[in-house]
């Protein structure tokens, strides 16, 4: 009781288009291809606001994407918010002084962190927490400000 | 070998609860064989291509019109703050993890989910169910579970052929129609939507929604009253209890993975 030759084929093509689009779809529309490979160091860095910063958020040196969030916690005495982040090992040659800020990229876009690479002799390596920190700006803050700032204006 | 007893309760609780039974019950009985259709893939093959490969066309079709509509309705909303870059974000993000699923399963129900159960519902009423049980084949096993199976693997397959070409009608609308820059369309698809979960859960609710439908469009065939009109009422319920269960197990599986 063999099956028609035609359903068999049929059904092997049906078979291997599905699973070429599962992984096209995988490869192409989604950020699999996109992770930063195996071999990454975590470092992390204490800010005062990190904004709506989320986990997964690019973190860029000069605009260039080297790693990502990888986690954000309040450390439960001192307030600060602990961000962790995986940076890719090709990028192994960062200087321990490196300073970090919460970025905006446009102005409502996502947040992200920038590092600036300082001077020091001495790289950063696994587990090592960045001291140069800059928090967010918080749309908000900036806009209560200027408006308190009008106000006393006035009264000069 | 225990027959499944499938005698028609009425009553509004009693009804469906036992119905609900009956239908797990028939599950167990189904897996209960799977060693059974190993020896029976040829079975399985014919079924993947009667009911998957068949509704291959009809699939991409749907899949590539609602890219290309998800675009226009996006791209007309978005446009007012300005931001039509985000496009691809807002037609990758609804189509991996809701409309993909739901539509391919919602399709298949119609498509292939009927014509099991009318085909089942037909071979009890011409009584070859009756027969295969007197000589001493499972029917279950036999007729049921490489239906089931081919659902199964057909399913996740479709959804990601659907997948595939809403994302195709989504650049051809948006990119060719709209002139958008397709730079930024492939690099906002690449960076927003997440392997882990958008695609990952698109693929497990894929298989749930194809195991339900296939699960109740053989269990309606086999309790099918044998009459022309029951056949005919069996293939209603397949219809309208899968589109219903689709979209309950959605809003579930939807807030679990998120």
């Amino acid at each position: 009781m063999r099956a028609n030759y035609k359903v068999e084929f049929a059904s092997g093509v049906f078979l291997l288009l599905g699973i070429a689009a599962l992984i096209w779809l995988a490869t192409r529309a989604t950020d699999y291809g996109q992770e930063l490979g195996k071999e990454t160091y975590t470092i992390s860095a204490r800010f005062t606001n990190i904004g709506d910063l989320r986990d997964r958020a690019p973190v860029k040196i000069g605009g260039v994407t080297v790693g990502m969030v990888e986690s954000v916690e309040l450390d439960p005495v001192t307030f600060e918010a602990i961000v962790h982040m995986k940076v890719s090992s090709r990028f192994n040659e960062i200087p321990s002084d490196t300073g970090a800020s919460v970025f905006t990229s446009g102005v409502l876009g996502d947040r992200y962190i920038g590092l600036e690479p300082g001077g020091a002799p001495d790289m950063l390596t696994n587990g090592d927490e960045l001291f140069i920190t800059q928090s967010a700006l918080v749309l908000e803050q900036i806009i209560g400000k200027y408006l308190f700032n009008a106000g006393s204006d006035k009264e000069e | 070998m225990s027959k499944v007893n499938l005698e028609n309760r009425t009553g509004v609780i009693s009804g469906p609860v036992s119905q609900a039974g009956q239908c797990l019950l028939f599950l167990f009985r189904m897996l209960a064989g799977i060693r059974f259709s190993l020896t029976q893939i040829q079975t399985v093959m014919q079924q993947t291509y009667l009911i998957g490969a068949r509704s291959l066309v009809i699939i991409m079709i749907c899949g590539f019109f609602v890219g290309m509509v998800l675009s226009l309705q996006a791209i007309n909303a978005l446009e007012q703050f300005g931001a039509s870059d985000q496009v691809s974000v807002l037609v990758g993000k609804s189509l991996f993890r809701e409309l993909g699923p739901v539509l391919t399963a919602l399709l298949f129900a119609g498509r292939a989910g009927t014509s099991i159960t009318a085909e089942i519902g037909l071979m009890k009423a011409t009584n070859q169910i009756e027969a295969m049980e007197l000589m001493a084949i499972d029917p279950i096993h036999r007729i049921a579970l490489p239906r089931f199976a081919a659902g199964l693997i057909s399913v996740p397959l479709l959804t990601a052929m659907f997948n595939a070409m809403a994302i195709l009608g989504s650049v051809v609308f948006s990119i060719g129609v709209m002139d958008l820059d397709s730079g930024i369309f492939w690099s906002k698809l690449q960076t927003s939507i997440y392997f882990q979960k958008d695609f990952i859960g698109g693929v497990w609710k894929s298989f749930v929604f194809g195991g339900t439908v296939s699960l109740i469009a053989v269990y309606f065939g086999y309790s099918a009253r044998p009459t022309g009109a029951g056949v005919g009422t069996a293939t209603t319920n397949t219809v309208v209890l899968s589109s219903v269960l689709i979209l309950i197990f959605d809003f579930i599986m939807t807030s679990f993975l998120t």
